[in-house]
């Protein structure tokens, strides 16, 4: 039989068997097997892991991935018009050189002095969206939205010592199922529906539902259909009349016109910064951030880490660490709020650059650009015969389409719009019953007048 | 200068210091970082500015108080706090244990960086994203091998979250047979991570946490005290935080089997047994991987991350949804699993941390895997055998005479005979290009420190990283403020620690830190 040929790796130096031989004799042991003495034979795992045959070399592993990538189409190849929770926003060249750089990509957790970088862009981060939400706390990103709303709602419970929260109007299904199981069984999660005709939250239903057992409202502005609600502080005051707390999620980037939601009586926003500099990747890229005062009682109860300010010895030099880290279950197990652990710095860090180079009036503009963008867009659907825009309500960047009238389902018009390289609205038939034969639509910077055009003509002859 | 041989290793080194402002301070009034295209005039002509339909309470009066930097400014700034950085790719990343520091390789990042990866939206037709979604499911096959579980998803954003969701499906099981309420504990051990007790806890467990006895086991008499028809489950790690594996295991799933309770396998610390014992044998029914450890993609300062977790065929059913199937033709979401825990994130998971773990696992197949766990332990117990030598470390418990991927030592020796820390000794570490990171509290082991080489290190590195260590535990008896003032080669000095937990000092924001100094 002839030898076999030793398996040498790139990314294992340690390989190389003379290596091995010179390092087992330095330990003391005849061979790497003996150092697994502590595992008994009837754990050992006697067969072989059925795993295709890897690409050794680079160049087929590059290869053979991007023949798997090949079978994808990108939104930079058909218009898309999906929003919902991802959207398809620009990404600033800088953005990429940032994040791609070894020192950020490929750290984790070292300490304020030899990873003080970090430490500072995601202050940095913090202090950006803190102008941005107006709000003076801002924790270091978690997970995604539906995270950062599920911490939001029971850091209310905590602090309201309260068990039950009200969804109030529109909410994505995905964010409904990631709250509900993060509350259950803890705290109770009820709805409040939305007036069919605004579609815009249901006030009279939510203040029926208040009552000194509810924790929070929690409600979307704009909201999952995409409308703006001019009736934050009323909303605010109706909570807080009743002793609940106000807990709003927002889209960042509305926020160059809207006002944020702490100045229509919020308590705590949350959101999502993809739309920060973040490509979508599939809906994988996301960052969840809640924001708060600066009250002991708010800072208290986050989970997250939470990156503070201060000096050094040597005078000039800025230092950093953590805020309040004995609240975390790093220190505290399973006696600290909730839990912490790796979430989505990278995305901060994103998003950091982002608004540093968007700057006010660029995501002013930038505000207005979609806005004016998807009201367009709403018009120009809304001149086909058959086909209507739901909810009196205005909207930012998404607007639903009704559809029904054409006679034609989402899922039919949506394959002919996909022979035409588009991709239409979001389906909401299966979602809201209510709303069956009706679409989500998302317009941003990245549509054109063009593919508004293109959308149009290829929907009236769809439906006509 | 004797010292200076026997320790030709070191470097002379010293970390960039830019002394760099926050990006308020740089803010010149009328400066753009980017111009926004203005939309076409068609556009303007039809809806004119387009403010006109928002209410005017709701229009925002005053402009957020971002700052104005001019791009190339924005472009410097945030590469000198890159400098200000010590990521994996600078480093020998070894003395952060429990994180498995792996080298990231970068065709991973040129693959990710593919529009056919980074411009693909949630929603799109399942036509469109067939590579996306065969990805997910050859993972799912990939995993089944690795653990001997048989369905896994890749929802979780990262290992805590995958702990939380264990503990949803153990939840949903309990109460699915009537027994929701009255099975409300989970038991872990000491030695497993801190998330492994906090997230189970959210899902309103209460937590009984096992220690170890004088060997440095967890405990297999404390279990069985434990146990009872409360308990819900088990969510532990082996090998644990101390590199130490619990021959036992089997023992402890029976026992939690026997009354009724599942068995959660965090295999945070699985990079030395791949290929050598799995979650299969061991007994256990949901198991999660960490993609961003050992499976070869970066931890970006803290995430994204990601996680494979996988169940035993009766626990399918409760999986977050959707789950990707493949019909023969094509590959599909499967949205129908009866008792679901509905989601756990929104959309279908981290895809480009799954694709670079994808990737990674296809540049090594079952026996690179097997040669990555084989190395990382040669690593480990080279460096443990070398820093048993150390005056003033050790490697505290008799359990594992050898250990699986890492080791907690302690520096209590030193400390009692310098008054020099474990976290001094760390800092001081910075001064030569290194990390080292204490442990998890609460310190079980006193001035602890928790090395983790992983297989991605060359023995000569391993030796300049320990020649590094020897040097400081010397440095700690000639010269010890020289160590408790360390660092004095790294970005910063010695920090105020004070604002830290002062409400009325701490500043999270700059606007706050603003406010805070009037």
């Amino acid at each position: 039989m002839p030898k076999k040929k030793p398996f040498i790796h790139p990314y294992i130096p340690n390989s190389v068997p003379h290596v091995q031989r010179e390092m087992l004799t330095a330990i003391g042991v005849e061979s790497i097997d003996d150092l697994y003495e502590d595992i008994p034979p009837e754990l050992r795992f006697q067969g072989e892991m059925k795993l295709p045959p890897p690409f050794l070399s680079e160049q087929d592993l590059k290869r053979h991935v991007m023949s798997l990538l090949q079978k994808n189409i990108s939104c930079e190849e058909y218009a898309c018009f999906l929003g919902g929770g991802s959207a398809y926003h620009y990404v600033p060249a800088i953005v990429d050189e940032i994040v791609h750089r070894s020192e950020f990509l490929t750290a984790y957790a070292g300490e304020p002095y030899e990873d003080k970088g970090r430490f500072q862009a995601l202050f940095e981060y913090q202090s950006l969206m803190g102008e941005l939400l107006d709000f003076d706390v801002v924790n270091v990103p978690t997970y995604d939205w539906s995270q950062a709303a599920s911490t939001a709602i029971r850091m209310a419970g905590r602090i309201t010592k309260r068990p039950k929260v009200v969804l109030a109007g529109p909410i994505a299904p995905d964010r409904l199922a990631v709250i509900r199981n993060y509350c259950q069984p803890v705290m109770e999660v009820a709805l409040s529906g939305y007036d069919p005709t605004t579609g815009l939250l249901a006030l009279e239903e939510l203040q029926s539902q208040l009552s000194s057992d509810v924790a929070a409202v929690y409600f979307e502005n704009p909201s999952y259909f995409g409308t703006i609600d001019h009736r934050g502080q009323e909303i605010a005051d109706l909570a807080h009349a009743q002793g609940a707390l106000c807990v709003v999620g927002v889209d960042p980037l509305s926020l160059g016109l809207l006002k944020p939601p702490s100045q229509y009586g919020a308590d705590i926003a949350c959101g999502d910064i993809q739309p920060l500099g973040n490509h979508m990747y599939f809906g994988g890229a996301l960052g969840g951030f809640i924001a708060t005062r600066d009250e002991e009682k708010f800072v208290m109860e986050y989970p997250s880490r939470l990156f503070g300010i201060s000096r050094t010895a040597v005078e000039g030099e800025w230092g950093f660490g953590d805020v309040a880290y004995s609240r975390t279950s790093f220190d505290k197990r399973e006696k600290g709020k909730e839990f912490v652990g790796t979430a989505a710095a990278l995305y901060g860090i994103a998003a950091a650059v982002f608004l540093s180079l968007l700057g006010p009036q660029g995501l002013k503009e930038l505000s207005q650009h979609i806005l004016q963008k998807a009201q367009f867009t709403a018009q120009k659907l809304a001149e086909i015969p058959g086909v209507k825009i739901c909810f009196s309500a205005p909207h930012f960047k998404e607007f639903v389409v009704d559809f029904k009238e054409t006679g034609k389902t989402v899922a039919e018009i949506n394959q002919a719009l996909l022979r035409q390289k588009i991709f239409g609205g979001k389906d909401l038939s299966g979602e809201f019953p209510e709303l069956s034969g009706c679409a989500l639509f998302c317009v941003t910077e990245m549509i054109t007048l063009e593919q508004i055009k293109k959308l149009r003509q290829a929907l009236s002859e769809i439906v006509g | 200068m004797a010292d200076q041989k026997k320790f030709s290793r070191l470097r002379n080194f010293h970390q960039a210091k830019w002394d760099e402002e926050i990006i308020f301070e740089l803010s010149q009034e009328g400066e753009r970082g980017i111009l926004i295209p203005e939309v076409e005039p068609e556009i303007k002509e039809t809806v004119g500015d387009g403010l006109a339909v928002i209410p005017p309470q709701m229009i925002r009066e005053e402009k957020p108080n971002l700052p104005e930097v001019a791009q190339m400014r924005v472009l410097k700034h945030f590469l000198r706090l890159s400098q200000e950085n010590l990521g994996a790719d600078l480093n020998i990343d070894i003395g952060q244990g429990t994180c498995t520091m792996k080298y990231n390789p970068k065709i991973n990042e040129v693959l990710v960086s593919s529009p056919k990866a980074l411009a693909l939206h949630p929603h799109q037709d399942e036509s469109t994203v067939q590579g996306a979604l065969e990805i997910f499911y050859k993972m799912d096959l990939f995993f089944r091998e690795i653990s001997g579980l048989d369905r896994f998803t890749f929802q979780c954003s990262a290992g805590s979250h995958a702990i939380m969701t264990m503990a949803s499906i153990i939840r949903k099981y309990h109460q699915e047979r009537g027994e929701g309420d009255q099975r409300d504990e989970i038991i872990t051990t000491i030695f497993s991570h801190p998330s492994d007790a906090a997230a189970a806890a959210v899902k309103g467990f209460k937590i009984k946490t096992i220690y170890h006895d004088e060997t440095g086991l967890p405990d297999l008499e404390s279990l069985f005290q434990a146990l009872s028809p409360r308990t819900a489950g088990l969510i532990i790690t082996n090998p644990e935080d101390t590199g130490i594996f619990n021959p036992q295991v089997a023992k402890f799933t029976q026992a939690v089997h026997e009354v009724g309770g599942l068995c959660g396998y965090d295999q945070a610390n699985a990079n030395g047994i791949l290929g050598i014992t799995r979650a299969r044998e061991a007994g256990f029914d949901l198991c999660f991987f960490n993609l961003h450890k050992t499976f070869g993609t970066p931890h970006g300062c803290g995430g994204p991350a990601g996680a494979a977790l996988g169940v035993v065929k009766k626990l399918e059913p409760y999986l977050p949804v959707p789950l990707v199937d493949y019909d023969g033709e094509k590959y599909y979401f499967n949205y129908d699993l009866p008792q679901t825990i509905g989601k756990v994130r929104s959309f279908h998971g981290p895809f480009s941390v799954i694709l670079k773990a994808y990737a990674w696992i296809m540049s090594m197949g079952a026996e690179g895997l097997k040669e990555v766990a084989r190395v990382a332990v040669l690593n480990n117990n080279y460096i443990l055998s070398k820093i048993a030598k150390i005056k003033g470390a050790k490697s505290p418990f008799p359990a594992g005479k050898h250990r699986i991927e890492q080791v907690r030592y302690t520096w209590e020796d030193l400390c009692r005979e310098t008054g020099v820390s474990t976290f001094d000794i760390a800092l001081r570490m910075a001064d030569f290009g290194f990390h080292l990171w204490s442990s998890h509290h609460p310190f079980i082991v006193p001035e602890p420190f928790t090395i983790e080489p992983t297989e991605s290190y060359a023995k000569r590195e391993l030796d300049e990283y320990l020649e590094a260590l020897e040097f400081i535990a010397e440095e700690a008896r000639r010269d010890p403020e020289k160590v408790k003032t360390a660092p004095h080669r790294s970005v910063v000095h010695r920090i105020d620690q004070s604002p830290y937990d002062d409400p009325q000092k701490w500043a999270i924001t700059w606007r706050a830190y603003l406010k805070k100094q009037k």
